[in-house]
């Protein structure tokens, strides 16, 4: 197996990989959000013309990317969780563990959700 | 980034979190083989509690999204100082209104 380069070698840090999951899961909530507004708007022009854009969701993909999308707020609740504890408490031990406690609950609400859809 | 916005970022941060916690569990809870607007709008119409949720949840999400858009576009894009800031104040604004009038839509009666 090739050597992680020294430059690169914060990138096996699971904390570092944390830092990148709250970055990128925040950024795609960012892009998300006037969609999810746009969307609610409809009812501005009567309970039909939500309703119509929300028979569209009920195709499996749109239920699957939505399922994504839960996994990614709740990653960047939990994320942004710890990194609120670790700033403001004198609470250091067990970042990892609580790192991986976070995308494991996220994809267990997630996959809950999921199965509440199909 | 500047203290200001250090401290915006994480005082939105802190509200949201039970903001957020509600939200996931509504959305899991409503949820049964999809979500009609009846539904939706059954629960959200004429109610001042979901009107009160909805709208702090806009505003901090609108004021605690642009910061960190900010600090991706400085680190990650060739955008830095007053370009970066324009941007994020552009989504900011436009969160603020689309969030705002998607409230309205589903609170109002």
């Amino acid at each position: 197996m090739r050597a992680v380069p020294l430059k690169h070698q914060h990138r096996t840090n699971l904390l570092w990989l944390s830092a990148l999951v709250h970055r990128l899961s925040g950024l795609a909530l960012a892009i998300f959000l006037p969609l999810h507004f746009w969307a609610l708007g409809l009812a501005l022009h009567g309970e039909a013309s939500l309703g119509n854009f929300l028979r569209w969701t009920d195709d499996w993909f749109v239920k699957l990317s939505e399922a994504g999308l839960v996994f990614l707020l709740a990653v960047h609740l939990l994320g942004g969780l710890r990194l609120l504890v670790v700033e403001n408490l004198a609470w250091r031990g067990g970042q990892k563990q609580l790192a991986t406690l976070a995308a494991a609950i996220s994809a267990a609400i997630a996959f809950v959700f999921l199965v509440r859809a199909l | 980034m500047n203290v200001r916005l250090y401290i915006a970022q994480r005082l939105t941060a802190a509200v949201m979190v039970p903001l957020v916690a509600v939200h996931l569990a509504v959305i899991v809870y409503a949820t049964r083989h999809g979500l009609s607007a009846a539904d939706v709008l059954s629960r959200t119409r004429g109610s001042m509690a979901w009107g009160l949720f909805y709208g702090i949840f806009v505003v901090a999400a609108a004021i605690h999204a642009p910061i960190g858009i900010r600090t991706v576009l400085a680190e990650w894009s060739p955008l830095q100082g007053r370009g970066a800031d324009l941007v994020a104040t552009g989504v900011g604004l436009l969160l603020l209104a689309l969030g705002l009038r998607a409230v309205a839509a589903v609170v109002l009666p």
